[in-house]
């Protein structure tokens, strides 16, 4: 009973500092960070695409539905990016991940770390760019109520947990091949057009929307942005899916994990 | 004797820039499983592209007044630049700011060349090839199925358009080096912005549609501000044969006077340049 009470404070301990440094780290490269959320602009984009097409209003989303979908789908992404890869990838190389292993504490705990510091730094970043739309286009802010928001930030966090596993099963190639940073192009396209990002999967035609419904893309942007939207949607079954993915591909991750490390162990330079 | 020096010289910085693009290619053909990857990457992106343009097109519709070949033309520009972003300026730009942090940009300054010429031209990738060969398929498949018909019997009539929109490709060309230099070598200012030109490539995605498949202030903001207008709908426009005078001379103003400012602002930038040190 105190040994239990006892790993949990140390946890928590661990836990706070990790996140207040990577905080007070990120919030050096604050610049950089609003440059990655100007990145994140492409829902918005492909927000003036479909406004100008009837393709839309063919499908059954009135302009302002389609409005606060590319809106929510903008928020869902800007908080569900991962660059695990990418630092990663450099880590392995230059050998800043041997230190890391000697620590008593698994080395994707901090990478884990670093990019909630890096949502939480983002964050002041969104809001002005939501407000900037908001007085572009008023109608479109979607204004869930508060039962519906909380919902929406639990997808949302389940959803990025759901890419950050993904991210790590990709990332493990860095211990096979010194270029696995291009993998991440890989996955980014099915990501692209079959999660919602550039249109919404109502759009699709029966068979792709069975299709992309079939892989886990739609439940790490479609069914958060929907929900954040305030569209009907069956909310069990969203975070069921997620979770289901979630126990899928977390023991393929580990196993990877361990693999990868005694590989790198092995090449020893 | 001026004359023969600058001819001297031209000859110098061809014969560097075929030796920096043949030690490129031989270190990045070490890496020969990337092939495969951007080649995936490349059909990858270009069907999800066709994907979402025919969800725009469907039941008959048109997207800003354009026809679905006239638009096949605009995405591939589109995929024939993004790899000539990926072949040239991603491979070379991208390091600017590497340089600039580590402090290595001295040593770049102080070879007998050109600087921006070798921040600009050092390394090539082979990468971008496969979306520089889609894109022109693409292209060609448009030019051939768009109304009205192009006059392939014709060679002279034809001559004309391919010749205004060769040109016009470019300036898109010179226009999007400049955007990316710019940002690139903004580094020199704010030293930890490394990924602005993520952001530029990322921005540029609009330019996958006819600008005037935009909203009338997002219009604007693509011809003035982010000039992605001049990147694929206006070449797209002269190749199809319905150039107008006054975007053709907007274009050709538009590259002349980026390369113009991307010159003025290295010279200013390097004066500001105080190593890595300070």
């Amino acid at each position: 009973m105190r040994r239990s009470r006892d790993r949990a404070r140390r946890s928590w301990r661990i836990a706070r500092a990790l996140l207040s440094s990577q905080y007070a780290t990120m919030l050096e490269y604050r610049a950089e960070i609003a440059l990655w959320a100007l990145a994140g602009v492409l829902p918005l984009i492909m927000l003036g695409v479909w406004q100008g097409s009837g393709a839309g209003v063919a499908a059954g989303l009135s302009p302002q539905a389609l409005g606060r979908y590319f809106l929510a789908a903008f928020v869902v992404r800007q908080f569900t990016v991962v660059w695990l890869i990418h630092v990663f990838e450099e880590d392995a190389l230059q050998g800043k991940l041997s230190p890391q292993l000697l620590q008593p504490l698994h080395p994707l705990w901090r990478y884990l770390a670093s990019h909630l510091a890096e949502q939480a730094t983002r964050l002041p970043f969104v809001l002005v760019m939501l407000a900037l739309v908001a007085l572009w286009q008023p109608g479109i802010l979607p204004m869930p109520g508060p039962g519906r928001l909380l919902l929406a930030v639990l997808a949302i966090a389940a959803a990025f947990a759901l890419r950050f596993i993904l991210h790590i099963i990709l990332t493990m190639a860095c211990f096979w091949t010194e270029r696995a940073a291009a993998l991440d192009r890989l996955l980014l396209i099915p990501y692209l057009f079959l999660s919602g990002l550039v249109a919404p999967l109502s759009t699709f035609p029966p068979s792709v929307r069975a299709l992309a419904e079939a892989t886990p893309f739609p439940s790490m942007l479609a069914f958060p942005a929907a929900l954040l939207a305030g569209e009907p949607v069956n909310v069990a079954a969203g975070f069921a899916g997620i979770g289901a993915w979630c126990a899928l591909l977390l023991p393929i991750a580990l196993l990877l994990w361990r693999a990868g490390i005694r590989r790198y162990a092995a090449l020893g330079a | 004797m001026v004359r023969a020096n600058r001819r001297s010289r031209l000859q110098r910085y061809r014969r560097t820039l075929l030796r920096f693009w043949g030690t490129a290619l031989a270190a990045e053909l070490e890496y020969g499983a990337n092939a495969l990857v951007e080649l995936l990457a490349v059909l990858g992106n270009l069907a999800g592209s066709l994907f979402v343009l025919s969800l725009l097109y469907g039941n008959g519709r048109s997207l800003g007044g354009w026809s679905w070949d006239a638009a096949l033309v605009v995405l591939g520009l589109y995929t024939l630049l993004d790899g000539f972003t990926s072949c040239l300026l991603q491979p070379n730009l991208s390091k600017i700011v590497g340089h600039v942090q580590n402090g290595t940009l001295d040593f770049v300054l102080l070879k007998p060349i050109d600087s921006q010429f070798w921040l600009s031209a050092r390394q090539v990738s082979p990468w971008g090839l496969p979306g520089v060969l889609a894109g022109l398929v693409l292209i060609a498949i448009g030019l051939a199925n768009a109304t009205p018909p192009i006059g392939w019997r014709d060679p002279i009539a034809l001559l004309q358009p391919l010749g205004l929109g060769f040109t016009l490709l470019l300036c898109a060309a010179a226009i999007l080096y400049s955007l990316w230099f710019l940002m690139a070598g903004l580094s020199i200012w704010f030293v930890k912005v490394w990924n602005a030109t993520e952001v530029l490539r990322t921005t540029l995605v609009a330019g996958r549609y006819p600008v005037s498949a935009y909203p009338p202030a997002l219009r604007l903001l693509f011809t003035f501000v982010l000039p992605v207008a001049f990147l694929t709908t206006v070449p797209a426009e002269a190749l199809l044969g319905r150039a107008s005078t006054g975007w053709v001379a907007g274009s050709l103003l538009a590259a002349v006077l980026s390369l113009i400012f991307s010159r003025v602002f290295w010279r200013r930038a390097l004066r500001h340049y105080t190593s890595a040190s300070s």
